[in-house]
């Protein structure tokens, strides 16, 4: 049995004025089934227009796909338009947005904003609509759901309402959740609580999770399997573990190794290992590989040829021409 | 003990709410309720707690950004809250305060020499043009920034270049305290230790005494010598760095250092799983604040009585009816 979602050679690009950012350049990867996918990558890395594009998301114009394809269970989504996108938007991928402050209509209660998907997609009525919202309120663990479905979204908390937005997305069912960053404008304490929450779903309902953040602590605490991004493109991918056990790219490394860890306090403390310089503009890249101009191996190759992503050991990929004999 | 540089005493700030025809206030927000804590000088205080729990508000309260509702804040054996409004111009020369946005702490209509010799020229700090334009370059040079940036608009620098804009203006008029008000959460996580380091070095090089102001806990750990917790508007707990993350009294703290996620996925922990959402601090509950959500609370103790923050050993301060 193929994977759930695998995408092949992505490529989108946006026309801006100055020219074409080219925002995701070139990124394969795949999600199985049941699994949680942790996608990482600082601001502009292009995590959130590739997990856009899966769902043709982006505005076009300015956005395109220029190349690749996205194979939803074997079919390529890119060619897909109408009813037929619709029906895989609705009922088999769904996406929660970082802000929950934005993403529910406020003139609405939330539970009408629930019984909409499931009255279009689902085709129940009224009545039964109601029920199942109430139902799903539940789920995502909602305090007195047959009220609070008669609340509009601004009588909600941040968490509140990032639970609301995850009972809408799992309303259908669907085999795959895409969270872009679920739980970055929520305070740590919720934080904990909505991360629990998804993996407590995930297993009850089986479904897979591609989890957009940029924060390694939570890659770590809930990812099988990661895959780092820098620059538009995909530079290393392995199972969680391995990933932090043995990082490859100099990148994952500086980003595992740039932030203090709190459970090392009682050590005594060193300088942060910072990672030097900017992120490149993705208007012109520089050629070869992107993260030369900040890497401190970086030799003559890596700023000619673009790095290949290599399996190095089963399962972990880094696009890394030096990755082999850079120390650890 | 000597004088400390900064001593804050219960510092109490209400934002009142109006409303109704007349718009008389009907109800206010305790942001600040009787906050203290002093700073030595050289040393940075952390002050952490989740969003709305008046880490900022205290932040600008010392430096009279927003005027407190009552309390102190003496600055070398000054009295700030009782300063008119010339002496507080010059008391800036001392304290300073750099912001989370930096894109929305810098005029976008000035350049960058004009945002940075702005306060030179206010505090009368440069005699000539000359000795003006040399030591813009000389800040711009101490924070990491080029020379010839500073005929360029802030629109033309990324995140972290901003943010060293901003601290380069609050270096300006050499400050002895800076209030640093969440000044890396804007950023991302490579330029996040960039700033830090750079925090870090100037500190050392001109003994600056920090106020750091975040909700990360990580950051906050590894830049403060001592750490303020705050829960709706109230300082719960403060100790040494080290004490407070190795051995919390406060259930609050426990359960924030809990909910940190480590970045590794071999540590396996046992989280505090706080029940709930902060409450409304229109509203706040009665007794200690953190009751409703407490994981070790007795009743009726707890919410009848306000708990005091009490010193145990090593100068380490809890505000518990159970852990004090």
């Amino acid at each position: 049995m193929g994977a759930l979602l695998e995408i092949r050679g992505l490529k989108t690009h946006f026309a801006t004025d100055d020219g074409m950012v080219q925002a995701v350049d070139g990124v394969d990867l795949i999600v199985d089934r049941g699994e949680t996918l942790g996608v990482v990558g600082e601001s502009g890395c292009g995590k959130t227009v590739t997990a856009l594009s899966v769902l043709k998301l982006i505005a076009m114009p300015p956005g395109r796909i220029v190349e690749g394809q996205i194979l939803w269970q074997g079919r390529d989504l890119v060619p897909l338009g109408g009813r037929d996108l619709d029906l895989i938007r609705s009922k088999e991928i769904a996406i929660v947005f970082q802000e929950p402050m934005t993403s529910l209509n406020p003139v609405y209660t939330v539970g009408e904003q629930i019984a909409e998907v499931l009255r279009r997609h689902e085709g129940l009525g009224r009545r039964a609509a109601r029920e199942k919202t109430i139902e799903m309120l539940r789920l995502v663990q909602i305090p007195n759901a047959e009220r609070r479905v008669g609340d509009y979204p601004h009588q909600f908390s941040g968490g509140m309402r990032q639970r609301v937005m995850i009972a809408m997305a799992l309303s259908c069912s669907p085999q795959l959740l895409i969270a872009d960053e679920p739980t970055t404008a929520l305070d740590v304490t919720i934080q904990a609580q909505i991360l629990e929450l998804l993996q407590d779903l995930k297993s009850r309902l089986g479904m897979a999770v591609m989890l957009i953040t940029h924060a390694m602590g939570v890659v770590a605490e809930t990812a099988q399997r990661v895959v780092v991004m820098y620059a538009g493109k995909v530079v290393e991918e392995a199972p969680v573990r391995q990933l932090f056990a043995r990082p490859l790219h100099p990148y994952t490394r500086g980003l595992i190794r740039s932030m203090p860890r709190i459970d090392r306090a009682a050590t005594r403390k060193t300088r942060l290992e910072a990672i030097g310089g900017v992120v490149p503009s993705l208007l012109a890249p520089p050629p070869g590989c992107r993260f030369a101009p900040r890497c401190r191996f970086a030799a003559a190759i890596c700023r000619e040829a673009v790095p290949p992503l290599r399996e190095i050991e089963g399962g972990h990929r880094v696009a890394c021409a030096l990755a082999e004999t850079i120390p650890q | 003990m000597s004088e400390p540089l900064l001593r804050v005493k219960d510092l109490v700030k209400h934002f009142a709410i109006k409303g109704g025809v007349f718009s008389r206030q009907t109800d206010r927000v305790h942001a600040v309720d009787h906050v203290s804590f002093d700073i030595a000088a050289g040393e940075t205080l952390g002050l952490v707690g989740e969003s709305g729990c008046g880490k900022s508000t205290t932040g600008r309260c010392i430096l009279r950004l927003i005027e407190p509702t009552a309390g102190e804040i003496w600055f070398e054996g000054r009295n700030v809250t009782a300063l008119d409004r010339g002496a507080l111009r010059a008391l800036c020369r001392d304290m300073q305060i750099i912001f989370q946005d930096p894109f929305a702490s810098l005029n976008p209509r000035m350049t960058v020499g004009a945002i940075i010799s702005e306060a030179l020229t206010i505090h009368k700090l440069a005699k000539s043009r000359r000795e003006f334009t040399d030591r813009v370059v000389q800040l711009l040079e101490t924070v990491g920034l080029d020379a010839d940036h500073m005929r360029r608009y802030p629109h033309e620098f990324s995140g972290g270049q901003r943010q060293r804009i901003g601290i380069a203006r609050a270096l300006a008029v050499e400050p002895k305290l800076i209030v640093c008000d969440e000044p890396v959460s804007a950023l991302d996580v490579s330029i996040q230790a960039q700033v830090i380091n750079l925090l870090e070095d100037l500190q050392e090089r001109f003994s600056l005494t920090y106020l750091f102001i975040a909700h990360d806990l990580s950051v906050v750990e590894h830049i403060s010598t001592r750490v303020a917790v705050m829960y709706l508007g109230r300082v719960v707990e403060i100790a040494s760095a080290r004490n407070l993350y190795t051995s919390p009294r406060h259930p609050y703290t426990e359960a924030l250092l809990s909910a940190v996620p480590i970045p590794d996925p071999e540590v396996k922990r046992q989280r505090i799983m706080l029940q709930g959402d902060v409450p409304n601090p229109i509203r706040p509950p009665s007794g200690c604040r953190f009751h409703t959500r407490c994981p070790i609370r007795k009743l009726p103790l707890c919410s009848q009585q306000i708990p005091e923050l009490k010193e145990g050993p090593k100068g380490h301060w809890v505000a518990c009816h159970l852990r004090s």
